[in-house]
């Protein structure tokens, strides 16, 4: 429910809410009385004025099921859908409190009834509604508390919002106050603190249920109706009753809207005009609501409840049927303004609180302490107190609308250009908006950068846009995108498996599996030809790793629909470059040994590798996620492994992202030859390179494992690493325009182009030993 | 409000201000009252210290434009006329009257261009007259994204860090800017926020 919304209408709700059903109720039943009176109601149905008003009560009050059920389909315009919601949800108190009173008079017969009792009635309409209120806000405040401390125990949150909800019901019930009520204002005010504490799986998940239950409820509810109507024991039929309530409920809601409307219009800034008072009358259902209240009469002193419960039967099943089958064709016909649905855009948001903030400075000019006065005063008490209160730290840190708005539609985006199976060409055009050029996120340092470079990135892109499928064009750049629109939360260690934990990973760990599963296959085809590696092993390499370091929906998409032969290398490579990198140490490596048997060269390499980088001894940070990229060309020793010699720089600098990979690919495919006849002297230079401190790439090492298991899904905290991604961010930006060349590449003395020259080094050591190309 | 100005002929230029503004008697009376609070001198103008008196704009992250707002042309002082003339954008749209006005007559201060032209002026801290000043400093009649950057990090709040400000920034000229210059027009301004219900947002109920 749209809580801005509410608050902006409340006054008009409350008007129909309060004033409307009161006028229903007392109209509806007095004119009933007056139709018996003049005897149109067979006499056998024995009722004075306040049975007449009883009933009157119980049948004015417009139904929150019903209007819902229907609303959601005819989709009006939201100030509308509000209005008529808001009222149906508020004049719950009032129906409770009127057909209390009345029912209590009644029991007490009529000449008994005494100026004192109506006034005790109402003031028992102010207590039930405002205990009802406070009943809701107190459960509010209490689950808003308890969620801030759940990091830890995910799994009961969306068991907590379910029984606090549900709690909050009870309590109001006990307490003979507005239940109804008190849900809703639990929901109004938990919701903004709840979302932010909770996880997004919880959302979900509560979001979800709550559909299901409620459609359950909802269909279980009118199940009941039907059945008591089929059961004529219930019932007495009579003519006159029920044609003259449908009647009426008609009519007077009908006026009654119109007066109301009237009277608002004065004070209402955008007036309700006549064609939405049209629908508000019309869509006035009654549900069940008044059917339970019917039922709960007592035979003894309401005799004529047979008749009441039929009429009731009536009239509901007549406003959901009619009224809701035909308020669709209805609005059509009208030209009711509909709901748009337009997607939220940053400069609305902007613009948003641009206007909320100069109205709230005009009425202080003005000197009057309006509606905006006071919204603004309670959005600072609740940013100094509430928020503080009851949002989880980090939560309360990172929140803000305007950033809220733009994640998601950086989320958007990428999730619409992957569907639409974009062009990476037309993606390095900066068609999208969430990839502006001069994007400096900080923590996507290479593949920002090297975007930004333009023309470098074009290039590269395209050399591999000849080579690869179009699937494989579109996933590199949906890993583009991700990498460079989402914002990476700070790496978890993922606990493992536990009964209180739901496992993050599982996704992933699947994919890994029917990964390898793939791999140890094409292993024993790739062993049968050796020298024979197709050339299109290119093309999955550097997506298969780019979708192994984002989250588990490309990799379902990746893994799940290659058919491709892939170099099982890569995907070896692959599998322990992000175990290594994931769990930050080099033990993984010796997990991942006893599942595929082409990991194993790549461990011994690792090893050997591993000897290497400590001998430069400036590699103390996560030395393991460095090392094992390189790694692969060992294995491809045995291998013919000309079209893998490009992987080698693929997965070294390029640990958050693959261009890099992919420039250095095409760099290799570009001068294979050339590459051959440099194999030396780079290799040469090899140690020296090798004993060049990696500084920046020391620091680019946390990144590694902090942005790979990127997790949009979950809360967004900023790494404090993040802000190294910055500094080392200038240092790779240099990287990118030497690295379509291969000399430069080759021969760069430049420390900070460590990355690519010391993958190189590697891999010409490796390839030195090997003894061939 | 009583004594001081019980009487709308007691307000100078009164027609004229009720002419260019559409202010009710009421509203105009009030706004005349207001105006005499805030001018503790009783010089018959404000200046900006007066304006900063009023604590909740203090607190505003836009108040210091809303006040410079007022100042049109540089200057230091604002009459009534102004002071209403600036207030006039925030009357609520009456349709009515719009159906049957005189279209030879300037367009109303309280329309749709109109109510987004104020809120142009309103934010950029040079005030400046009416026409397009779009957040906009330099009054080039565009909003750069210079502008905009500054605009969002006073609606920001401060947890975002500056590279998340500059993306934003990037994301929301972007969106707005159709002939790809890298700044927004005022039509594209205009286009930008035409799903807004602009007389809505922008008018206070108390001027009707």
């Amino acid at each position: 429910m749209p809580s801005r919304l509410f608050f902006d209408n409340l006054g008009a709700i409350l008007t129909y809410a309060v004033v409307g059903t009161l006028w229903n109720a007392f109209t509806t039943g007095v004119a009933l009385w007056g139709l018996q009176q003049a005897g149109l109601v067979a006499s056998r149905v024995q009722a004075g004025l306040l049975d007449f008003l009883l009933f009157g009560s119980l049948i004015s009050a417009v139904d929150p099921v019903a209007v819902l059920a229907v609303f959601e389909e005819v989709h009006v315009n939201e100030t509308l859908f509000i209005i008529v919601f808001g009222e149906s949800l508020l004049n719950d108190a009032v129906t409770v409190v009127l057909y209390k009173v009345c029912n209590s008079f009644v029991e007490m017969g009529s000449a008994n009834v005494q100026a004192t009792d109506y006034m005790k009635g109402v003031a028992s309409l102010f207590v039930v509604s405002l205990g009802g209120a406070a009943v809701g806000l107190v459960f509010a405040f209490l689950l808003a508390l308890t969620t801030r401390f759940t990091k830890r125990v995910r799994i009961i949150e969306p068991l907590l919002v379910f029984l606090l909800a549900y709690a909050a019901y009870l309590t109001a019930e006990m307490a003979s106050l507005s239940a109804i009520l008190a849900v809703t204002m639990c929901g109004l005010g938990c919701k903004k603190y709840v979302e932010a504490n909770i996880s997004h799986k919880s959302r979900t998940a509560v979001k979800y249920t709550m559909k299901t239950l409620a459609s359950c409820a909802e269909t279980v509810i009118f199940m009941l109706l039907g059945i008591s109507a089929v059961d004529s024991s219930k019932w007495a039929w009579d003519s006159g009753l029920v044609l003259g309530t449908l009647f009426f409920i008609l009519f007077f809601r009908a006026l009654g809207v119109v007066l109301q409307t009237w009277v608002l219009n004065q004070f209402r800034l955008v007036p309700l005009d006549k064609i939405d008072q049209v629908v508000m009358s019309y869509g006035g259902l009654r549900g069940a609501v008044a059917f339970a209240l019917v039922i709960l009469l007592d035979r003894t002193k309401v005799p004529a409840k047979d008749y009441f419960v039929a009429t009731t039967i009536v009239v509901v099943f007549f406003t959901v049927i009619v009224q809701g089958l035909t308020i669709k064709p209805l609005v059509k016909w009208l030209k009711v303004k509909r709901s748009e649905h337009h997607k939220p855009t940053l400069n609305q948001e902007l613009h948003e609180h641009t206007f909320d903030h100069i109205l709230a400075a005009v009425e202080d000019v003005v000197g009057h302490h309006g509606y905006h006065y006071w919204r603004d005063r309670w959005e600072q008490f609740d940013k100094k107190y509430l928020s503080q209160l009851l949002m989880r730290r980090s939560a309360y840190r990172i929140r803000d609308q305007i950033w809220d708005v733009y994640y998601r539609l950086n989320i958007r985006d990428a999730i619409s250009f992957v569907d639409q199976g974009g062009h990476v060409l037309s993606s390095t055009g900066l068609t999208l908006p969430s990839m502006p050029s001069r994007n400096s996120m900080a923590e996507t340092s290479v593949t920002n950068l090297l975007r930004e470079s333009g023309s470098g990135a074009c290039l590269d892109l395209q050399v591999i846009d000849t080579v690869r499928s179009g699937r494989d064009r579109e996933d590199a750049v949906m890993h583009h995108l991700l990498c460079g629109g989402l914002y990476k939360p700070r790496r978890r260690y993922k606990a493992s498996c536990g009964r209180h934990f739901i496992s993050e990973d599982a996704q992933e760990r699947q994919d890994k599996e029917v990964f390898q599963q793939n791999m140890k296959r094409r292993l024993e085809s790739f062993k049968s030809t050796k020298h024979n590696i197709c050339f299109t092993k290119n093309k999955p390499r550097t997506r298969k790793a780019g979708h192994k370091k984002k989250d588990g929906m490309a990799n379902a998409e990746a893994t799940l629909e290659k058919p491709r032969d892939l170099g099982f290398q890569d995907t070896a490579a692959v599998i322990l470059t992000v175990e290594s990198e994931e769990e930050e140490e080099s033990d993984s490596s010796e997990t991942e040994k006893e599942d595929d048997e082409g990991i194993i060269f790549v461990a011994r390499a690792t090893s050997e590798v591993l000897q290497e980088g400590k001998i430069s001894g400036s590699f103390e940070v996560c030395p393991s996620p460095r090392i094992i990229p390189p790694s692969p060309t060992c294995a491809e020793k045995e291998l013919p492994w000309k079209s893998g010699q490009g992987d080698l720089a693929v997965y070294v600098s390029s640990e958050t992202t693959k261009i890099v990979p992919v420039d250095m690919q095409t760099g290799w495919n570009q001068s294979i030859s050339s590459l051959e006849s440099l194999a030396s002297p780079p290799c040469t230079q090899a140690p020296t390179l090798t004993c060049l401190p990696p500084h920046p790439l020391g620091i680019e090492e946390p990144q590694v494992p902090l942005d790979l298991s990127a997790d949009p899904r979950s809360s967004f905290a900023f790494p404090p690493s993040l802000a190294k991604a910055g500094r080392s961010r200038s240092e790779s930006s240099a990287d990118l325009p030497q690295q379509q060349e291969l000399q430069p590449l080759m021969g760069h003395k430049d420390h900070t182009h460590l990355s690519p020259g010391t993958a190189n080094s590697h891999w010409c050591i490796q390839f030195n030993r090997g003894g061939r190309l | 409000m009583g004594p001081r100005s019980s009487h709308i002929a007691l307000i100078p230029d009164v027609d004229q201000i009720r002419n260019e503004t559409g202010f009710s008697e009421a509203s105009l009376l009030r706004l005349y009252g207001r105006f005499q609070t805030l001018d503790r001198n009783k010089k018959g103008f404000l200046s900006r210290t007066d304006l900063q008196q009023i604590g909740a704009l203090a607190v505003n992250p836009l108040g210091d434009r809303i006040i410079d707002s007022f100042f049109l042309d540089g200057s230091q002082q604002v009459d009534f006329a102004g002071f209403a003339r600036v207030l006039a954008h925030f009357r609520p749209v009456d349709e009515e009257e719009a159906a049957t006005r005189d279209p030879k007559d300037p367009e109303p201060l309280n329309s749709r261009m109109n109510k987004l032209r104020c809120e142009l002026i309103f934010l950029s801290p040079t005030p400046s007259p009416v026409a397009f000043q779009l957040y906009d400093l330099d009054r080039d009649g565009k909003i750069s994204r210079n502008e905009m950057l500054q605009v969002l990090r006073l609606m920001v709040g401060v947890q975002v860090t500056d590279e998340q400000l500059e993306s934003i920034t990037d994301r929301t000229v972007q969106e707005a800017d159709e002939d790809g210059d890298g700044a927004v027009s005022f039509l594209e301004f205009t286009k930008s926020l035409e799903k807004m219900n602009i007389e809505q947002k922008m008018s206070i109920r108390i001027l009707k």
